[in-house]
């Protein structure tokens, strides 16, 4: 049994200006110790979903519609608040994307450190500040014990989303959810993060799932891949067949759109034309049809299938069969 | 730290020189002295030569200034004018700790009221409980002191007799005295004050818990009062307490007023009695004093600042 399931989770935020489809019946597995990347655009849901995962979705104005999340056997989105309370930070935890600002700017690292250890696993000061102290020593922090005694404001980024991974840590979860957790950084501190995060869930056994715009961070480091645009899952598979055979149009688009070291020089990077599709006005059909350059008209009028290959490798769409690259 | 207290104490010396300066040039400013007026009745116009001559006002302006300045510097604020010539400095400690005892006593109410309800307003953003206490806080902005004063008089003393109408009771009388009667200043001066608390108590919780570090607050699992007291609103309390200092001027200008609606002889009182009888000395003096408490309190909240955000050092 997979250690995460969502299926058709559904989530509608309730606004003046109308009902905006977050996230459209989304399905995904992660299995225990798995690294699962969400990759999509800004605005493709892949945060919110899962911000409805761990519950921190405020209802109102969030709606979830309809679907199932299952954690451990636990079904999460009926469990009660103060159950679900007791799993965060503790079974799951998250690690944000913006270091800069997710650290309590007036609170010791220490404190920020220990808190969730101390209340959930109901550690005293002394033991909680010597986990704390190691904990740093696995993020690769010199110096752990003054770092502990400092505030956010001594620390650079990096520094700081390291500090994030020793909080998430903290109490020994089975899977944190890492939203855009390198974006805000420089490349070179990105790469050594991501490192650090594979290496770590890796080494403890936790599941971790990428939520990221970055398909290089897929290639690089995700075990599977989900792609989703305006809150579909479009397709997904193993990091690797997505990355070599993308079967959806738009997965062949983001991978066109970013260079890469893979392919012959002079070939141009190719953006994807026009803009995603406002989810507070979805048209019927697949709402990738009006930037598809496989577009059919069936496209506009059908909800596309979902394709499934041999190799658990599956893509939504009309054109899927044609598109993909038979061996990679 | 040190060396930025001394340059904060220099500065603060400063400030009240030229508080002091000001109010010496501007009372001389306005035609006429007051001991023309004092010996009218008696006819005698050598009456009035004689006492500009015995309190040196027939001095050149520039050297009663310098005279001033000196005496002050060494702690003297010169006597009264009238009566018995009673000295400023005692003037003003008889009074002063009445305008104290009002003015924290005003604070700690407003602060006890105005906290709470702020933080209910931010939590339970445009229910009738946010609207009730935003009502109440715009009433308690628009309403005057001293006729809210009248208001309280009329109430709770004419009309229910819990409270004594006017007037004062050292704490040596026991608390319940002092209290009895100060209550009531306090709640008039301080109602302003409270309002204006409130307000920004609500706005500022509300921009922090947008923010990201009290999600990640809760998806640490955290209770629901952890996230918000110890996450939330200490960083909120940083814009309060600026507005606080700001605000505290309300406190001392309401307790000028109100003290003479309350016949209450305290420093305010003082005042406006020295202003209507030119009664030089003892304005410069209280003045001085309010000044220096302005810059006093200034300092305090510039420390409370330290002390709440890790990111403010002085040196």
């Amino acid at each position: 049994m997979a250690l995460l399931s969502v299926r058709g989770l559904e989530l509608h935020f309730v606004t003046p200006a109308g009902r905006v489809r977050a996230v459209n019946g989304i399905s995904y597995t992660v299995e225990a110790g798995e690294l699962v990347a969400i990759v999509g655009e800004s605005g493709s849901g892949k945060t919110v979903q899962a911000q409805a995962v761990l519950g921190l979705v405020a209802q109102p104005p969030g709606e979830i519609v309809g679907g199932a999340v299952e954690f451990d056997g636990v079904e999460l989105l009926s469990l009660p608040e103060e159950r679900m309370r007791t799993l965060r930070g503790r079974r799951i935890s998250m690690v944000f994307q913006e270091p800069m600002t997710s650290l309590n700017p007036v609170l010791s690292i220490g404190r920020q450190l220990t808190e969730a250890m101390r209340l959930h696993l109901q550690l005293t000061r002394a033991v909680a500040d010597e986990r704390a102290v190691s904990l740093l020593g696995m993020v690769g922090i010199a110096d752990p014990e003054r770092r502990l005694r400092q505030y956010p404001h001594h620390l650079s980024g990096g520094m700081r989303q390291r500090v994030m991974i020793a909080i998430a840590i903290a109490c020994d979860p089975l899977l944190i959810v890492a939203d855009e957790p390198t974006t805000a950084l420089d490349v070179t501190i990105q790469a050594q993060i991501l490192a650090l995060m594979q290496d770590l869930t890796r080494r403890l056994g936790v599941a971790l799932v990428i939520i990221t715009h970055d398909l290089g961070v897929v290639a690089r480091y995700a075990d599977r891949v989900n792609v989703m645009y305006a809150g579909r899952i479009v397709e997904h598979g193993a990091a690797r067949d997505v990355y070599r055979r993308p079967a959806h149009p738009y997965t062949i688009g983001l991978l066109n759109s970013v260079p890469r070291l893979d392919r012959p020089r002079g070939v141009r990077i190719e953006p994807i034309p026009g803009s995603p599709p406002d989810p507070a006005h979805l048209q019927p059909g697949c709402a990738f049809a009006p930037r598809c350059p496989y577009v059919v008209d069936r496209c506009r009028r059908e909800e596309p299938p979902t394709v499934t290959f041999d190799d658990r490798h599956v893509a939504t769409c009309w054109q899927t069969a044609a598109l993909r690259p038979e061996s990679g | 730290m040190s060396k930025y207290l001394l340059r904060r104490t220099l500065g603060a010396m400063v400030v009240m020189w030229a508080v002091a300066t000001l109010v010496f040039f501007m009372l001389r400013a306005v035609p006429g002295d007051p001991f023309t007026a004092m010996v009218f009745d008696t006819g005698d116009p050598t009456a009035a030569e004689e006492m500009r001559r015995a309190f040196g006002f027939d001095q050149p302006v520039y050297v009663q200034y310098f005279k001033y300045l000196v005496q002050a510097v060494q702690g003297n604020l010169g006597t009264s004018i009238y009566g018995s010539r009673v000295p400023v400095a005692t003037i003003i400690a008889e009074s002063f700790p009445r305008t104290l005892s009002i003015t924290v006593l005003a604070f700690l109410i407003a602060v006890t009221i105005a906290i709470p309800a702020g933080l209910i307003s931010a939590l339970y953003k445009y229910s009738a409980l946010d609207h009730g206490v935003t009502i109440v806080a715009f009433l308690g902005l628009s309403m005057p002191d001293f006729w809210l004063a009248i208001l309280l008089i009329i109430a709770f003393a004419a009309g229910l007799g819990w409270l004594p109408a006017i007037g004062y009771a050292p704490l040596s009388e026991g608390f319940g005295a002092w209290l009895s009667h100060l209550i009531m200043p306090a709640i008039a001066i301080g109602t302003p004050f409270a309002a204006i608390i409130a307000r920004m108590v609500r706005s500022s919780m509300l921009e922090v818990l947008r923010t990201e570090y009290v999600q990640v607050a809760s998806s640490k699992g955290l209770l629901r009062w952890q996230v918000l007291l110890q996450h939330a609103f200490p960083n909120a309390l940083i814009p309060v307490i600026t507005v606080m200092g700001i605000a505290l001027a309300l406190l001392m200008a309401g307790a000028v007023v109100v003290e003479n609606v309350f016949a209450i002889k305290g420093l305010g009182r003082v005042l406006i009695q020295g202003i209507l009888n030119r009664d030089y000395p003892v304005v410069q003096g209280a003045i001085l004093i309010v000044s220096g408490i302005f810059v006093l309190s200034n300092l305090i909240v510039d420390m409370l600042y330290a002390a709440i955000d890790p990111r403010i050092r002085y040196e």
